[in-house]
This record gives C-alpha cells, structure tokens and sequence, in this order.
C-alpha cells in the first residue's frame, strides 16, 4: 500500500488556555475527495494552519507523501507539492492574474533566484498561463489588476493560483465563500475539473457543495475529529446532526 | 502556438521595453550635465542623492521595507572609497567596486533584522543600525579622521579621465554614468521573475509564501543589494568631493532620501531621480531667496503630496501646462 499524500499525526495546538486543536490524526489518500466540516470555531483554520506550517504544533507531526515535514517552513512544504487556497481572498491586487500565475509558476521552475532573466520570456511559461487561465474563465481579464475582478472571479484566480504550484496536495478553505448564487456554478465546476491526481481537502460550510465534491468527509468539533466517513453516513450519523447539521439539514 | 499566447508573453514582458519617455528622460539629463556646466557641483549633487534615493526605492518601492537607516551604508560606502584612496588605492573603480561590497556585507549582515515586527519596528531598527555606526565612525578616528573628516586625493577614472575638482564637469559625468549603469541593472531586476517575487511579497507576504516563495531570504536578498547601491552612491560622493565626513551618518540624510523619493514616487525607479532634482533644486533656489524658511516648502510639499496623492497632483499640473500651452504637451510621457 503506497503512502498516504497528506497524514495528521496526534497533532495538538495550544494557545495559552485553549485547546484549538486536540490530538488530530487523519490521512489523505492520493487523490482523493475529502471534505472537512465543522460547526464555527471548531478549530478548522487552525488545523489548515498546522498543516501547511503557518503554525507550528505544539504536539504531532504532519506527513507529506510518507514523509515528516512538521520542521519544514510554509514556503519548503509548497515546493514538496502542498498548497493551499484561503477563506478571505489573498491575492496581490496591483498585479494582473497573467502576472500572479505567472510568477507562480516561474517560482515553482526556478525557485525566483535567477534575476538576470526577464519575465515572460519563456514560452512554456505562458503555454501554462493560458492553460491556466482557460480552465478557470480568467481569459477575459487576464490583464487587468486583480482589484479590478469581480468578487467571483478572485475567487476563482485563488484556486488557479494554488493550482499553479502542481500540488499534489490542496487545502481548499471555504472556497464559496461570499460567492453569490448566481457565481456559486463557477467555482463548482472549477472544482469538479480540478486533476485527479490531486489530493483535495476541502473546509466549506456550503452543505450542497460539500455533499457533491467529496467522496469522505471529516467532522471537527471542539479542536477533535468526531467521526469520519462516506457522506451519507455521515448525514445519517446521530452525533454530527446533534452537532452540526440539525435536524433539518441535508440527507 | 495557442490564441493567446504571444499576449500573455507580451503582458509579462511590457514593463522591459524601453518606452521613448524613458529615452527622452536620459537624453535631457546628459544635455543637461553638458548644458549649464556652471551648475555642475548642483548637478552631481542630483546625480549622486539620486543614485542614494535609488538604492532606497529597490527596498521601499520593490518590496515595501521601510528604512531611516540608510545613510548607515552611504557612510560605510563613502569610508570605504576614501580610506582606500587615502592608502594610495585611488583608482575610482576599486572604490566603487569597495563600497558597494562593503555596503552590501553590511547591509546582508543588517538585514535579518528587518524580518519581525512592523514599520514601525523597521524603522527604529534602521535608525539604530545608522546611529551606531555613525558612532563608530566617530569613535574610530585614527581610521576615519574622525570629526575633521577624511581628505583625500583620486586618480583617473579607468586610467584615463581625471575627476578632478568640485564643481568640475568631469565628476558630474562620472555620476552620471554610475547612476545611468546601476539604474539600468535595477531596471533588469525590477523585470525579472526576482523582482515580480518583491511585488508580490510587499503586495501580500502570505500569499507570497503560499506560492512557495521564501519571503525572509527575499527580502534580505534585496535588502544587501539595496545597501549596496548606497554603498556605491557614498564612495561616488566621496570621489568626487574627495571628503568623507561623519555626517554622512546623520539622521538628516536617511529622512532627506526618503522625503526625496516620496516626493518623485516609490517603485517605478525614476522617482528617486526626479525626487533627488526637485529636493536639490528646490533647496539652491529657496535658500538663495529665504535662506532660513526653505524647508518651510519642502515640507508643505511633502504635506500636500502625500495627502492629494501624487497622481492627482501630476493630473492637476499636466492639465495647467496644457491650459498654459495648448499646443505644446500632448499627452506627454507617461513616466
């Protein structure tokens, strides 16, 4: 049996008093589809955290393709193929989506020591721009500054950004977030034609989505995984509905 | 060869391309040198502070690390040439050569102090680190000359052209060169997949790191090239007033630069120039009408500048000149 892509070891966090993320330990098979759900403060954030190194963990480890990366820096883990997308939009709002990919994908080449060279001169970069671009509907503006796209478009230039990383692994936090109805359709497809050989976690309150990405899904509550498993045991499971979906929620 | 392609190169590349505003910019500054070479000593003034509020801007204007410690280098650099020259080592190359080098080390050695904290943090920090040195400087006379200065005589630039004095023609070319060959580097790296890297760690660091970019080794990369540039704009105003005194170190001198390139705008480069030319020529004519008052104006330019936003007030004097003189300025250069 090969490696897990992305596993949790015992991972505990601790801010003074509060326990925000107790004794979590879970694996992420090679591409799969797995979703992580829980109530507000659960301690989802902090667990995306831990995992991508943004905050180191009090106790445990976090493993990439078998091997232990809990000392590995945020930007080292990214190189070995882990990214990840964030909750509130973080993009670089004077640089145009060409630019942003762009440079994302010149730093996966060639780790943006070189600065002899000038930008833009490599075809194979641009070839995987447009790429990049036509699979999330950015061709329209792509030269525009990103503060000039709809709020819907952000969102989606968020996941082609960590796209642009070749990850093996992706964190997707609440990539709906704040995207109106009638914008929701994009991200949903953008998500149904992410690579298969991608392993995807995704954190998302939208039920709907959740129930239709993921093939496995995870329950946080209280900083500790409740239960796991296929989504309509987990709609069925008496425990998540008295947590988190209520009883008149999906299933 | 896909629909977009030669677009989206094209995109990446636009800020390469040299546009005529920038060819004309040069051009009227060497006619300028070659021009009034009554002012030559004001001239090399612009022209060095210029290359001093250039190094600032690789900091400020590419990755958004503010500094009032930048004189540190300016006094390290300008030492370093004069001390070499004093010794008998008085090629101006070598002390060019030397002073960026010893910027630079300082400035890599420096640098890892910037990572923590705020602005705030950043700008305390740098105003120690030049605090310091000025001491040692000061402390360290038997080196320096201490607060009589260091005086010293340079040789000929590559062999062949003499500096020669202030006020000469020569030292403002000199200048002019350096800056015009450091602008040019600054301009590659500012192209360059590096330089993209500092735009997006000064727009957004976290997402910088997401994208797999190490944002400390960044910003201290640009950092020891920032301090070496003043390095090199110190050992350029050493050689071609042939002193080195210790208020280069001073406090006034790292808040002059940064007034300087606030005045012309951070991050596209020419500000640093034209904020240096503005500073400098401002300063000779008010101190020649109201000697006492004429930071009065500066500052009120600063006031009103960095409150209207120098976009608007570029607009506002364009849109003048053009009611002034409707034929002569259509639609300048976009600098």
């Amino acid at each position: 049996m090969t490696a897990p892509a992305l596993e949790a070891r015992g991972l505990v966090r601790q801010f003074g008093g509060l326990l925000a993320t107790d004794d979590v330990s879970f694996q992420l098979a090679p591409g799969a589809r797995q979703a992580l759900i829980g109530p507000n403060g659960a301690g989802k954030t902090t667990l995306i955290n831990l995992l991508t190194g943004v905050i180191k963990p009090s106790q445990g480890a976090v493993l990439l393709d078998g091997e232990d990366i809990t000392a590995l820096a945020s930007y080292d883990r990214v190189r070995r193929g882990l990214a990840r997308t964030f909750q509130i939009n973080q993009l670089f709002p004077d640089m145009s989506p060409i630019e942003s990919i762009g440079l994302a994908i010149s730093e996966r080449h060639h780790g943006g020591a070189d600065f002899w060279r000038v930008a833009g001169g490599r075809r194979d970069i641009a070839e995987e721009v447009e790429e990049l671009l036509t699979t999330f509907g950015l061709i329209d503006r792509m030269d525009e500054p990103t503060r000039f796209l709809p709020y819907g478009k952000q969102r989606l230039l968020e996941i082609a950004l960590a796209l642009a990383c070749k990850p093996r692994v992706l964190l997707l936090d609440e990539p709906a977030a704040g995207v109106p109805e009638d914008e929701r359709h994009d991200i949903l497809r953008a998500l149904a034609a992410l690579p298969g050989d991608v392993a995807i976690l995704l954190i998302e309150h939208d039920m709907d989505l959740v129930f239709n990405f993921a093939t496995r899904i995870s329950v946080l509550v209280a900083g500790r995984l409740l239960c796991e498993g296929a989504p309509k045991d987990i709609a069925q499971d008496p425990r998540v509905r008295a947590v988190y979906l209520g009883e008149d929620a999906h299933g | 060869m896909r629909p977009h392609e030669q677009r989206i190169a094209q995109h990446l590349h636009r800020r390469a391309r040299w546009r005529w505003s920038e060819i004309a910019f040069w051009i009227a500054v060497v006619v300028i040198v070659f021009v009034i070479p009554s002012r030559a000593s004001l001239i090399n003034e612009i022209l060095v502070n210029g290359l001093f509020a250039l190094s600032l801007d690789l900091i400020l204007g590419l990755a958004g690390v503010v500094s009032l410690g930048h004189a540190a280098f300016l006094g390290v650099g300008a030492y370093a040439a004069g001390i070499l020259a004093a010794q008998g080592l008085d090629d101006p190359t070598l002390g060019l050569l030397v002073g960026g080098l010893f910027g630079g080390v300082l400035g890599l050695v420096t640098a890892p102090l910037l990572l923590r904290g705020s602005d705030l943090t950043r700008l305390m920090v740098t105003l120690g680190v030049s605090l310091m040195f000025g001491e040692i400087a000061n402390r360290a006379s038997w080196l320096t000359g201490g607060a009589d200065g260091l005086e010293f005589t340079m040789g000929k630039v590559l062999g062949l052209f003499p500096i020669g004095f202030t006020g000469q023609r020569n030292a403002a070319l000199y200048s002019l060169v350096v800056l015009f060959v450091l602008f040019v580097l600054a301009r590659r790296i500012r192209q360059s997949p590096f330089g993209l890297s500092l735009t997006a760690v000064r727009e957004n660091r976290l997402r910088a790191g997401a994208l797999g970019i190490a944002t400390h080794r960044r910003i201290i990369g640009v950092y020891a090239i920032s301090a070496a540039y003043a390095g090199v704009a110190g050992a350029l105003l050493a050689q071609t007033t042939a002193i080195a005194s210790l208020d280069l170190f001073d406090f006034h001198r790292s808040a002059d630069v940064m007034l300087m390139l606030i005045i012309g705008g951070a991050g596209y480069l020419y500000g640093g120039i034209i904020g240096a030319a503005l500073f400098v020529v401002l300063r000779d004519f008010i101190a020649s009408a109201t000697p006492q008052y004429w930071e009065f104006w500066i500052g009120l330019l600063l006031v009103v500048l960095v409150l209207t936003g120098r976009d608007r007030v570029s607009a506002l004097v364009l849109r003048a000149a053009r009611t002034i003189m409707p034929n002569s300025l259509k639609q300048g250069g976009s600098a």
